[in-house]
């Protein structure tokens, strides 16, 4: 077989396999949205979800996915941060350093039904927080905490040297070369980063049965005192989030139309993390268009 | 003249390599001192030991003086970020922060605490002048430092270098990067600042070195070979060595 006969089987087989999971993947999303968009309406996206009866929504399980969401950002954004520039600007390279990065390593691709039920003993038993919101979010902020590590020394290591010598031999001190010059040059990579981080989150749920739970209080949305059990904002009150709701109804639900709502409730996922990978995308390029402007 | 830098039995090791080897050397005050030779042979180094930038790098060893104004640079008491302010350095590829061109003249002032409006125009401003920028940028001060050309870059760098106010400008194969016609324009504003700077250049190019400073110093594997006025190291050379690089016969 001559070298240009192997290339032209090796290039159909590359673009055949290529081709096959962009069908499958397109399939998927087709299918879900497909099947569940004919069912979101205005209503559905705001009100209550009904136990027995038809015409439930998911109103209180998206304000908890999205409440949900901004929770576990407040406490992952921080620390990881925190830790990817010491990680990368700090830590001497040694044994202790690497055996840091492997563990966080690991720590990323523990099953996130694991991480659940660590929330369930360490969290929500043994320190106490009940089924709640924060328990959630920091059941969550155990696998985010990695991602965020990860993208945040990424993107520093990715800052140009001589970028970083210019400002030290400016006379300034290295925080202040972190803080004023590194961290914008870096701020695309771990802005889209922390998005895709996100979009994870949104659509989690084995990690949150246990820890967010599996049930809303009678939420009132007029009530917007945070340490009323009722209120929406109260962060330790239980939770159900979207992606939690859908398997719920799918393996136990009683209403009548529970296929439409669990069909209608996943294309809303879908289109949320389809959003957010988007918005990442464009906030990427935005930046990055931004910072090396030519005007 | 004066020495302004003075250089005392000097090593510098990289772990066991031996970069420097018994460096003395003292550099004049208001002059343009040039470091040639071949690739590897140490230029770089040393002059990365002014100001301190070899500290970054893991592993490096020093021993010997290297003394600025009297002062022992790597002495416990000398604090390195004071250190670099008085010595600035420009690099081999120009580096502007992604900033506009004023914001990469006001960082350095700024972030050492200026931040009075009037009082940083003046700096940036001063700068720019200095740096010989000053006609072609006036108009787009709030623009990308990266929507000028590579030769515009560097001397906005330099500018960016004189505004913390140094005594020492610290060139590192500056122009390498370079056209000729930027070469030379960067050359002409060393000329101009070596009445108020103390200038150490590191150049590939034997003559820019020939045509631009008063001392030149000839390095191969870390040793200092020659030293002497520029003129009297180009014209007639001691070693053998100095004379065969400088006429073409290696590096």
């Amino acid at each position: 077989m001559s070298a240009k006969t192997a290339d032209k089987i090796a290039t159909a087989v590359i673009v055949g396999v290529a081709a096959f999971i962009v069908l499958v993947l397109a399939g998927l999303l087709g299918f879900i949205l497909y099947r569940g968009v004919g069912h979101i309406s205005f209503h559905f996206l705001t009100s209550a979800p009904e136990t027995i009866r038809k015409g439930g929504g998911i109103g209180p399980q998206l304000f908890n996915s999205v409440f949900l969401l901004v929770l576990t950002m407040i406490i992952t954004i921080p620390i990881g941060l925190g830790a990817g520039i010491y990680m990368s600007e700090y830590a001497p390279a040694n044994k202790i350093t690497s055996g840091i990065r492997l563990i966080v390593e690991v720590l990323s691709s523990v099953p996130s039904i694991v991480v659940g039920l660590f929330g369930l003993l360490v969290i929500v038993n043994l320190f106490g927080f009940g089924f709640s919101l924060f328990s959630g979010a920091l059941a969550l902020t155990v696998f985010n905490l990695p991602l965020m590590v990860r993208i945040t020394e990424q993107g520093l290591k990715g800052v140009p040297r001589e970028q970083k010598e210019a400002s030290l031999a400016l006379g300034l001190s290295k925080w202040k070369t972190i803080t004023s010059v590194m961290l914008p040059i870096a701020m695309p990579v771990i802005l889209t980063g922390t998005i895709l981080a996100a979009g994870r989150v949104f659509g989690e749920a084995a990690a949150l049965l246990f820890t967010a739970g599996m049930s809303s209080p009678r939420l009132d949305f007029t009530n917007w005192n945070p340490l009323s059990p009722f209120s929406p904002l109260n962060p330790f009150r239980p939770a159900e989030t979207l992606a939690v709701h859908i398997w719920k109804i799918n393996s136990e639900g009683l209403a009548p139309d529970a296929a439409q709502i669990a069909a209608g409730a996943s294309a809303v996922l879908v289109i949320t993390v389809l959003v957010f990978n988007f918005a990442a995308r464009w906030l990427g390029r935005y930046m990055y268009r931004k910072f090396t402007a030519i005007k | 003249m004066n020495s302004l830098i003075e250089i005392n039995d000097l090593d510098l090791f990289y772990g066991d390599f031996h970069a420097l080897k018994h460096v003395n050397l003292e550099i004049p005050e208001k002059a343009i001192t040039a470091f040639i030779g071949p690739s590897g042979c140490g230029k770089s180094t040393l002059l990365r030991t002014f100001n301190r930038m070899n500290d970054m790098i893991a592993g490096t060893r020093i021993e010997g003086k290297v003394e600025i104004a009297g002062t022992d640079i790597y002495s416990k008491e000398v604090d390195v970020e004071t250190l670099r302010k008085r010595v600035g350095m420009v690099f081999q590829q120009p580096n502007p922060f992604p900033k506009s061109i004023y914001d990469n003249v006001a960082y350095g002032p700024r972030l050492h605490g200026i931040s009075d409006r009037k009082k940083l125009d003046e700096i940036v401003e001063t700068s720019l002048r200095s740096a010989a920028l000053w006609n072609e940028v006036k108009d787009h001060l709030k623009r990308s430092a990266y929507s000028i050309s590579g030769g515009q870059q560097q001397r906005l760098c330099i500018a960016r270098a004189l505004a913390v106010e140094p005594d020492i400008l610290l060139m590192d194969e500056a122009t390498s990067a370079l056209d000729p016609i930027s070469t030379l324009k960067i050359e002409e504003l060393a000329q101009e600042l070596k009445d108020r700077y103390t200038i150490v250049m590191v150049t590939h190019n034997m003559h820019q070195a020939a045509r631009v400073s008063q001392q030149t110093v000839f390095f191969l594997n870390g040793e200092v070979v020659e030293y002497s006025e520029t003129e009297q190291l180009f014209s007639n050379p001691t070693d053998q060595r100095t004379e065969d690089y400088i006429s073409g016969r290696f590096g």
